[in-house]
């Protein structure tokens, strides 16, 4: 029951970009159209599912033993930086597809402050492998909900009229404080209602 | 020379203008002290990263050069962290992540990659004065506003007898709580950036020129 309990934090209560601010960057800049919204949401879901991982065996099974949590900043965004590295090379080699889809994100994503901000919160929250794997993957899907209901909203605002000092970027942290707001219905209540 | 430090204030503000570094900017201004908090740590981070590239800039080889700003700017993020940790406990406490997350705030990056790696040290060291001050303030304004309207205080440091939390009478028995909370943030976050685009557009004298542009507006 914990792990649909950590699903759900991660998907609607703590939404990353919604409640928590996290991967801003990304969801303005590459929200404009849907196609690239939804690969940029599968290329960080993916990191973040390995990344929590992987940073969760760095941090217990290396850091904690010789002694070093306070190196926990320089290790992982180095761990992610590596990993994403990997990750670019290894879908380069067994699916072309694929890294044609999502090739041109994996760079983007070393310095998306969700992916470094997962790795540090499944530590901080003291889960197990599993619950680590499980927060990163449920706050990717959080962050590709969020970004596919940005990208089709943008469509949309690119039809209408909009003031010019508010076109682009104000518009869509406009529209964003608009969804933030339908998200507020998520919060722990609803979470104790659902699983107890 | 000057120009390298005033630049980051107004006409190149990294937050308004630019656009980098908004994950922080909108996830610390909750509060006005938590604002001067973050803009420390960052000016911090800053300046030790801009004045390392800019002194290393001919040693570090051009393919390894990003993984060397990240370990750069990575051990000033640690210092900051411990520091805090250490001197502003119930500071570190309400930045809580932010503060290790000061890493891939892009603004420290972009600087080390856009400036520091081409200037010479004293106009990195202005550069990232004025950059770190123009975030700074900016992070005061949405914080400023964000609390104002949405607590009816202005909280800042204690001292004395003076506990730091100023109210605002009338404000603060009924503030409009939605601003406090993250739909506040990013509509106070998106009307700034309009009123920014808007000040820009009338002192270029005709409007939706360069300002319009750099924000990547959605084309109608």
């Amino acid at each position: 029951m914990t792990y649909i309990g950590i699903i759900i934090t991660f998907v609607f209560v703590n939404n990353f970009i919604l409640t928590q601010f996290l991967g801003l960057c990304p969801f303005i800049g590459v929200s404009k159209n849907v196609d690239s919204a939804v690969g940029m949401g599968f290329a960080v879901t993916f990191v973040m599912s390995i990344a929590s991982l992987t940073t969760w065996a760095v941090y217990h099974w290396l850091l904690v033993p010789l002694n070093l949590g306070f190196l926990q900043t320089i290790t992982f965004i180095l761990v992610i930086a590596a990993l994403v590295q990997l990750v670019e090379m290894i879908i380069q080699k067994i699916s072309p597809p694929l890294y044609k889809a999502l090739g041109i994100y994996l760079p983007l994503i070393t310095t998306n402050c969700a992916v470094l901000g997962i790795a540090l919160i499944a530590v901080r929250s003291g889960y197990n492998a599993l619950e680590s794997f499980i927060a990163g993957f449920a706050a990717g899907l959080g962050f590709l909900l969020a970004i596919l209901l940005m990208s089709t909203l943008r469509e949309k605002l690119d039809a209408e009229w909009v003031p010019r000092p508010l076109r682009g970027t104000p518009i869509a942290f406009i529209t964003g404080g608009l969804m933030a707001l339908a998200f507020m219905a998520f919060d722990k209540a609803l979470l104790r209602n659902l699983i107890g | 020379m000057i120009h390298e430090f005033t630049k980051g204030l107004f006409k190149e503000n990294p937050i308004f203008v630019i656009a980098l570094g908004l994950c922080p900017a909108l996830a610390v201004s909750t509060q006005v002290v938590n604002a001067l908090g973050m803009g420390a740590g960052v000016i911090f981070v800053l300046l030790g990263s801009n004045i390392f590239v800019s002194l290393l800039k001919d040693f570090i080889p051009e393919k390894v050069r990003i993984p060397a700003y990240i370990v750069i700017i990575a051990s000033f993020v640690t210092i900051v962290d411990l520091v805090m940790q250490a001197y502003a406990p119930s500071l570190s406490r309400s930045l809580g992540v932010f503060v290790q997350l000061i890493v891939v705030n892009c603004i420290i990056l972009g600087r080390a990659e856009a400036f520091a790696n081409k200037n010479t040290l004293g106009s990195s060291v202005l550069d990232a004065l004025g950059m770190g001050i123009g975030f700074t303030l900016a992070l005061l304004l949405i914080a400023f506003i964000r609390e104002v309207f949405g607590a009816g205080t202005i909280t800042l440091f204690a001292f004395g007898s003076f506990d730091g939390v100023i109210e605002i009478p009338g404000l603060s028995e009924s503030p409009a709580r939605v601003i406090g909370l993250a739909t506040g943030a990013m509509l106070v976050m998106g009307y700034l950036q309009a009123l920014f685009n808007w000040m820009g557009t009338r002192r270029a004298g005709k409007p939706g020129s360069t300002a319009q542009d750099g924000a990547g507006g959605a084309a109608a």
